[in-house]
């Protein structure tokens, strides 16, 4: 147990092998509450591996039990059932303060009675690591988050994007096995949140530190993220890289939850060759060649298959014939400038949302009114399960 | 005050500028005067100040009377007298000394007690909570006179002789609410993933408490150890139930009142007050240095 805050001196553990080993891994992991004597589960069964390295999202909505993952990570919450293992230690029984990842919490919780620099060194100082390795590490800490200098002022007097950026380098410090971040940009404005979005990648290629990043912001999660967990009532929805999950959502939620879909219910008509041709009735027929799971439905099955706006293709002449092709009226038109998005009615009373990029030739495709054209490429469409 | 007075002005005569197109139509000519109403929230102030410090005042005063006699309640004149003769009575010193001592061990004894029921209070759910919380509010709303001869029967009943131990332990008991309930709420408002952060960093419960809540819970932790001061210094109704042959500067005075009470009482009252202010300046200075 106690070889499990220092994975460095691990042993046996570090052979060839071990790179092998997860940073964290999540076995069968159930939190239940219990409120007004009845239980509630915040997670339900959940297996999660992040792999060293990585730069990890847990992403969803609030009350879909990712800080509670977080929270069982650090040792802040004790799990109903199932094991932490953090490089492939059993974790589960050891309090924070001897697990080697290190928090940033979402309110920053500096300390306010200490200077940054007591903030930045107080790690080290539980450590007893010497006097002037602390004072390298704490400089190049402050450096790192381009706060050097300011080491002898109260986080009271710093911005809220500084005192984010203490509550960085208070955590980086220790070169912990995984940093957790719990919604660390919430509190900043749309620009600063932006310029940190960036900001933390970069730290994070820097210091090559494992980072597990909660958010319910799918902007900020496909920006950052090498892999991104969909959370919903507490189990993954979806895991995957941002463009996986954004491309293909595998699920009704992850569809409707990270950026806009279109929607459409129909029956599993055709399948093989990993394309589902979908009867979308009053409409027509879908195919459909995207996600990991296309092809995989038998004939008569209903489901849903989504797709992309900006997929989407509008045009008053008729499309190729290996495309998806709709036929429709246009609703609505809004310019945007960059962009103009068209709200086209199908045959069986379906709308389908069609951003298209205003280049030369595309301009003025179409007008309220007409009738339409929509087309995608089939490998475009998902079908979604659920 | 002054600097208020032109703030206000200002204020006024800007809001009187905005008032629309009838500004417009003046303008160029002399701006309209605005008539002032009194200011009766700040006579009410100076009224509830004259109040409160007037019996203070007469104590300060009559410390340095020029008394005659067994009584000092009129004014005969001012000397320094009493303060070169301050310590004329021993008993009167004996009495200062037992109200001094008990007042720094019930302030100790009720601050770490209270520091700690509070942070309890604020923190956790435990069982009991509900009924802690009810003895310390019926500790602090029962009539004292009740409390005292509640206590004085129980002594009794007990077999513990009165006396100076009885006066700390009856104090410490009517003190410790009232710590408890700063400290809470202090913890109530305090971030609880500060504390978080710092065992997250790699610090135990104990030195967590040590190096975080302790510090950040220090305001609270004075301000109530400092109403405890007050409270023993001042109690005289539980203290005379529980005294035994114990003597206490507000027994002794109330002793006395049957025979004259000495000028060398203001003057003690009077170090007392000025040492209670000291108290409370630092305790404000803290404050504003921690809040930086």
């Amino acid at each position: 147990m106690a070889t499990a805050t220092h994975p460095e001196r691990a042993g046996p553990g570090e052979g060839p092998g071990a790179t092998a080993l997860p940073a964290i891994s999540l076995e069968r992991i159930s939190k239940t509450y219990r409120s007004g004597g009845e239980a509630v589960a915040a997670v339900r069964e959940l297996d999660l591996r992040v792999e060293k390295g990585e730069f990890f999202s847990l992403l969803g909505p609030s009350g879909c039990g990712k800080t509670t993952t977080m929270r069982v990570i650090a040792g802040f919450e004790d799990p109903t059932t199932g094991t932490v293992r953090l490089h492939g230690d059993d974790v589960t029984q050891v309090p924070p303060h001897r697990r080697d990842v290190n928090m940033v919490f979402q309110s920053y919780a500096l300390f306010p009675h200490m200077t940054v620099f007591d903030n930045v060194a107080f790690g080290l100082r539980r450590k007893g690591v010497a006097r002037e390795e602390l004072n390298r590490r704490v400089g190049e800490a402050l450096e790192l988050v381009e706060l050097a200098g300011r080491g002898r002022t109260r986080p009271g007097r710093l911005s809220g994007g500084q005192q984010q950026r203490v509550a960085l380098a208070r955590a980086l410090v220790n070169r912990p096995s995984a940093l957790l971040l719990d919604e660390p940009l919430g509190a900043l404005d749309l620009k600063l949140r932006q310029a940190m979005q960036i900001e933390l990648k970069r730290i994070q290629r820097d210091v090559g530190i494992t980072f597990v990043y909660v958010t319910h912001d799918q902007g900020e999660a496909l920006t950052m993220s090498d892999r991104i967990a969909v959370m919903n009532e507490g189990r993954v929805e979806q895991l995957g890289t941002p463009a996986e999950v954004y491309e293909h959502p595998a699920t009704r939620f992850t569809a409707g939850f990270i950026g806009t879909s279109n929607l459409l219910s129909g029956e599993v008509a055709d399948t093989g060759g990993g394309v589902t041709a979908i009867e979308v009735a009053g409409a027509g027929r879908v195919l459909a060649a995207g996600g990991a799971q296309a092809g995989g439905f038998p004939a008569g099955v209903r489901v849903d298959v989504t797709v992309r706006p900006e997929k989407v293709a509008i045009a008053r002449a008729e499309p190729r014939g290996d495309l998806v092709r709709l036929r429709g009226t246009v609703t609505e038109v809004v310019y945007l400038g960059s962009a103009t998005h068209y709200t086209v009615k199908l045959g069986n009373g379906a709308e389908i949302v069609v951003f298209q990029q205003n280049s030369s030739d595309a301009v003025g495709a179409a007008e309220r009114g007409d009738t339409v054209w929509v087309s995608w490429r089939p490998e475009h469409s998902s079908v979604l399960t659920n | 005050m002054t600097a208020t007075e032109g703030t206000r002005g200002g204020a006024g005569a800007e809001a009187e500028r905005g008032a629309g197109p009838g500004a417009e139509a003046v303008a160029g000519a002399a701006p309209r005067r605005v008539r002032r109403r009194p200011d009766w929230g700040k006579y009410l102030t100076w009224a509830v100040l004259a109040w409160l410090f007037a019996p203070i005042l007469f104590m300060v005063a009559f410390s340095f009377n020029d008394a005659q006699g067994r009584h000092n309640v009129t004014w005969q004149g001012f000397t320094l007298r009493w303060y070169g003769d301050a310590f004329a009575y021993p008993d009167l010193n004996a009495a200062l000394a037992n109200t001094l001592s008990i007042a720094v061990l019930t302030m100790v004894v009720s601050g770490v007690l209270g520091t700690l029921l509070g942070v309890a209070l604020g923190r956790y759910r435990f069982r009991g909570r509900a009924a802690t919380d009810l003895v310390m509010f019926s500790a602090i709303s029962a009539p004292e006179v009740v409390l005292g001869a509640a206590l004085l029967s129980m002594f009794l009943t007990m077999n513990v002789a009165t006396g100076y131990l009885t006066v700390l332990l009856a104090h410490v008991m009517f003190s410790v609410s009232f710590v408890a309930i700063t400290v809470r709420a202090r913890v109530l408002t305090m971030d609880a993933s500060i504390e978080e952060a710092a065992r997250d960093l790699g610090a135990g419960p104990v030195t967590t408490f040590r190096l975080v809540t302790l510090p950040l819970l220090l305001p609270a932790v004075t301000a109530g150890g400092l109403i405890a001061f007050a409270l023993s210094v001042d109690d005289f109704i539980i203290t005379s139930f529980v005294s035994g042959s114990t003597q206490t500067f507000p027994l002794w005075i109330w002793g006395a009142t049957r025979v004259g009470i000495p000028p060398q009482v203001n003057v003690m009252g009077t170090l007392i007050f000025a040492v209670g202010v000291l108290l409370a300046a630092g305790n404000v200075l803290l404050a504003r240095r921690r809040a930086r």
